[in-house]
C-alpha cells in the first residue's frame, strides 16, 4: 500500500465539516429546488402553468423571499444551474437572498442518466467530465455544496452488481472532486420505489447499495465528516399490496442505515421519492423516534414533499404569493419538527398534502 | 439482484445478538481452550512448572471446569477457531489465516460443548508496500467466511483484523491503514450476508509503531482510534473489544479509559479482553501445585467476572489519581 498522500489539508477538512454540520443543525433540512427545466415543466403542467423561464423564476422568487424565519427549518437549498444565476424582481441574485438568510446554497452537479449496456435497462450517471472546473466556478459563485443523484431500481435481475458498483464508483469520484474544490458532496444513491416488492426486499437492496457506496467512498479517500447522505427511506414498492405503518418504515430504514452508514457521516437527509407531503413528514418523524442507535442527524432533502401545496396555492398567479409562502413555510416547519421527532399530526393538512406525488420511473 | 435468501431466522438472529450483548455487558469475553500445546508449554514454563502431559492436562482441566462455573454464573465461553497464519505467495512476508475446512462441523460441536462465541485472528503489517491490496482483501474475505459459518451454528464471531504495531510508522499512518482494513472487513461482511448485530470486532487500537520516535498522549491515541472506527464500523456492530497488542495491561487500560472519554460519537460498546491477564493470575495462583487448584480457579473466575472499570471511563491508573482524566482532548493542527 502506498504511503498516505493526504487528499485534504486540515483547513479544507474543517471547512467541509463545518458546512455539512450547518446544513443539518437543530433539525434543519434541505429544500431540493433543483428541478431541471424538463422536470419543472412536469410540475407546472400539473397546475396548468406554462413552462417559461419567467414562470420558473417567479415561483422560485416567491419561495426564496419568504420570511427570514425559514432559516430555522431550512439549512440548505439545492439549485439547478439556471436558478443559480437568476434574480428577483429587484435584480437581486437568488443565491445572495438565500445566503443573507443564513441558508447554504447548493447545486445539482450530475448530468442525467446514461444506459449500461447488457443490463435490464439500468443506468449510470454522467457529469464527471470537467467537473472539477465546474465545481471551482460554482464555489466562486457562492455555492458550498453539491448534489449527485444515482438511480437504481428493483426488478428482475436488478439492481445488478454492475449497476451497484458503477453508480457507487461514480458517486465516489464526484464526492472526491467536490471536496477538492471546497464543496460538500451530497451523495444520493436512490433506490426507486417503482415495483411491487415488499419492505424487506427494499431493505435488503438498500443495505447492499449503501455498503457498496461507503466502500467506494473509502477507496476514493473521501472525508466522510464533510459529506451528507441523501438516501431513499426503506419502503415497499408502489405496487405492493401490503401496507406498512410509519413505524415499520422507520425501523426498516434505520436498521438498513445503522448496518451501513458510519457514524462519522454528520447527516442523512432523506429524499421523498413521490411520497405525499404528509407521509414524508410522518415517516421522518417515526424515523426520529426509532429506538435503534442513530449517531447521525436524520433530516430531509425534499423537493416535491415541500413544494406540492405551494405549487397548488400559487397556480401561476402573483396575487397568490402569500398563500404560496404560507403553504411552503408550513411544510418546512412540520419537517423540521419531524427531524427532531416532535411532529404532531393535527389532521388539518392542505388538500395537496395527502396526495401521492409518485411518478413512475422518476427522472429529473 | 436475486431476492434475499435469508441467512438466518429471526430466532437465530436474536440468539446471536443476545450473546453479543452479554459478552460486552460483562466487559470482556473469556477465551478458553487454547488449542496449541506450544502455548500451554510456554505458560507452564513461566511459572517454573515442568512441561509434562499430566501438568498440561491438569491446567486444561482447571480452565474448563472453571468455565462451567463461569457459565453457571452467567458468563460466556468462547473458542479460538482459526488454525494460524500461512504465507501469501508473491507478497512481502504477508499472510492469510487458515481454518475454514470443516469449520461448520467444528462450530456445531463447540456449540454443543457450551461455547457461544468464537475468535479468528488475521494479521496485517505496516511496511513500505504493506499491507498490500491482496492481503487486505484476502484477510477480509476469510474473516467474513468464518463469521458467516459461525452464525449458521449459533456462535457469535469475533472478527480480529490485527494490524501489528511493529515498525517505525507514526500514528497517522496506523490510522490510515486501520481505516482501509476495517472498510474492507465490513464490505466483506456485507457481501457474505453476515448479521452485524450478532458480531463483535476485536481491532488494534490506533498507535504509532513500536520503533517510532515520536511520542503521543493517550488522548491522541484515543482520538485516532475512535476516528478510525467512526469512519468504518457501522453502528449496528454490538461491541468493540480491543486487543492490547504489544501494550501492557496497564497501558491498554489507560488508553481504553481515554477512548471512552473521547468526545466523538461512539455508538458501540468499547471494551477489551483480559485474555492474558486472566491466565497469568490463574497460573500464578496454581504454581504447579495440585492443592492450589481451587485457589487458581477462584482467581480465574474472579477476574473473568469482574466488570472492567475502564469500560466505563472510570479507570484510575495505580499510583496516580486520575491524571489522564483531566488532560485536554483538543489537539491543534492534527487532522484525523
Amino acid at each position: 500500500m502506498a504511503h498516505r498522500f493526504p487528499a485534504l489539508t486540515t483547513e479544507q477538512k474543517k471547512e467541509l465539516s463545518d458546512i455539512a454540520q450547518r446544513i443539518v443543525a437543530n433539525g434543519k433540512g434541505i429544500l431540493a429546488a433543483d428541478e431541471s427545466v424538463g422536470t419543472m415543466g412536469n410540475r407546472l403542467q400539473r397546475i396548468k402553468v406554462e413552462n417559461t423561464e419567467e414562470n420558473r423564476r417567479q415561483f422560485r422568487e416567491i419561495l426564496f423571499s419568504v420570511d427570514n424565519s425559514i432559516n430555522q427549518s431550512i439549512g440548505g437549498v439545492i439549485l439547478f444551474h439556471e436558478t443559480l444565476y437568476q434574480k428577483d424582481s429587484q435584480g437581486k441574485l437568488f443565491r445572495n437572498i438565500l445566503k443573507e438568510k443564513g441558508i447554504v446554497v447548493g447545486i445539482k452537479l450530475d448530468q442525467g442518466g446514461a444506459p449500461l449496456a447488457g443490463t435490464n435497462k439500468e443506468t449510470t450517471i454522467q457529469g464527471l467530465d470537467g467537473l472539477s472546473e465546474r465545481c471551482a466556478q460554482y464555489k466562486k459563485d457562492g455555492v458550498d455544496f453539491g448534489k449527485w443523484r444515482a438511480v437504481l431500481r428493483i426488478a428482475d435481475q436488478c439492481p445488478s452488481s454492475l449497476a451497484i458498483q458503477e453508480n457507487a464508483n461514480a458517486l465516489a469520484r464526484y464526492a472526491s472532486i467536490c471536496q477538492q474544490n471546497g464543496l460538500v458532496p451530497i451523495v444520493e444513491p436512490e433506490v426507486l420505489p417503482d415495483g411491487d416488492h415488499d419492505l424487506e426486499h427494499c431493505q435488503y437492496v438498500s443495505e447492499k447499495v449503501l455498503a457498496a457506496v461507503y466502500k467506494a467512498l473509502n477507496d476514493h479517500h473521501v472525508y466522510l465528516e464533510g459529506t451528507l447522505l441523501k438516501p431513499n427511506m426503506v419502503t415497499a414498492g408502489h405496487a405492493c399490496t401490503k401496507k406498512y405503518t410509519p413505524e415499520q418504515v422507520a425501523m426498516a430504514t434505520v436498521t438498513a442505515l445503522h448496518r451501513t452508514v458510519p457514524a462519522a457521516v454528520p447527516g442523512i437527509c432523506f429524499l421523498s421519492g413521490g411520497m405525499s407531503e404528509e407521509d414524508a413528514t410522518l415517516n421522518l418523524n417515526a424515523i426520529n423516534r426509532c429506538p435503534l442507535p442513530r449517531p447521525w442527524k436524520l433530516s430531509f432533502s425534499y423537493g416535491r414533499a415541500l413544494q406540492a401545496s405551494a405549487l397548488a396555492a400559487w397556480g401561476g398567479k402573483t396575487e397568490n404569493k402569500k398563500a404560496t409562502q404560507e403553504a411552503f413555510m408550513k411544510r418546512a416547519v412540520a419537517n423540521c419538527q419531524a427531524a427532531q421527532g416532535q411532529y404532531v399530526h393535527t389532521g388539518s393538512s392542505g388538500a395537496a398534502a395527502t396526495q401521492s406525488l409518485f411518478t413512475a420511473a422518476y427522472t429529473y | 439482484m436475486p431476492y434475499p435468501y435469508p441467512a438466518l431466522t429471526p430466532e437465530q438472529k436474536k440468539e446471536l445478538s443476545d450473546i453479543a450483548h452479554r459478552i460486552v455487558a460483562l466487559g470482556k469475553g473469556i477465551l478458553a481452550a487454547d488449542e496449541s500445546t506450544g502455548s500451554i508449554a510456554k505458560r507452564l514454563q513461566s511459572i517454573g512448572t515442568e512441561n509434562t502431559e499430566e501438568n498440561r492436562r491438569f491446567y486444561r482441566q482447571l480452565l474448563l471446569t472453571a468455565d462451567d462455573l463461569i457459565k453457571s454464573k452467567g458468563g460466556v465461553v468462547g473458542i479460538k477457531v482459526d488454525k494460524g497464519v500461512v504465507p501469501l505467495a508473491g507478497t512481502n512476508g504477508e499472510t492469510t489465516t487458515q481454518g475454514l475446512d470443516g469449520l461448520s462441523e467444528r462450530c456445531a460441536q463447540y456449540k454443543k460443548d457450551g461455547a457461544d462465541f468464537a475468535k479468528w485472528r488475521c494479521v496485517l503489517k505496516i511496511g513500505e508496500h504493506t499491507p498490500s491490496a491482496l492481503a487486505i482483501m484476502e484477510n477480509a474475505n476469510v474473516l467474513a467466511s468464518y463469521a458467516s459459518i459461525c452464525q449458521q451454528n449459533g456462535i457469535v464471531p469475533i472478527a480480529e483484523p490485527e494490524i501489528l504495531p511493529d515498525g517505525d510508522h507514526d500514528l497517522k499512518r496506523c490510522q490510515y491503514v486501520t481505516e482501509k482494513v476495517l472498510a474492507a472487513v465490513y464490505k466483506a461482511l456485507s457481501d457474505h450476508h453476515v448479521y452485524l448485530e450478532g458480531t463483535l470486532l476485536k481491532p488494534n487500537m490506533v498507535t504509532p509503531g513500536h520503533a517510532c520516535t515520536q511520542k503521543y498522549s493517550n488522548e491522541e491515541i484515543a482520538m485516532a482510534t475512535v476516528t478510525a472506527l467512526s469512519r468504518t464500523v457501522p453502528p449496528a456492530v454490538t461491541g468493540v473489544t480491543f486487543l492490547s497488542g504489544g501494550q501492557s495491561e496497564e497501558e491498554a487500560s489507560i488508553n481504553l479509559n481515554a477512548i471512552n472519554k473521547c468526545p466523538l460519537l461512539k455508538p458501540w460498546v468499547l471494551t477489551f479482553s483480559y485474555g492474558r491477564a486472566l491466565q497469568a493470575s490463574a497460573l500464578k495462583a496454581w504454581g504447579g501445585k495440585k492443592e492450589n487448584l481451587k485457589a487458581a480457579q477462584e482467581e480465574y473466575i474472579k477476574r473473568a467476572l469482574t466488570k472492567s472499570l475502564a469500560c466505563q471511563g472510570k479507570y484510575t491508573p495505580s499510583g496516580q489519581s486520575g491524571a489522564a482524566a483531566s488532560e485536554s482532548l483538543f489537539i491543534s493542527n492534527h487532522a484525523y
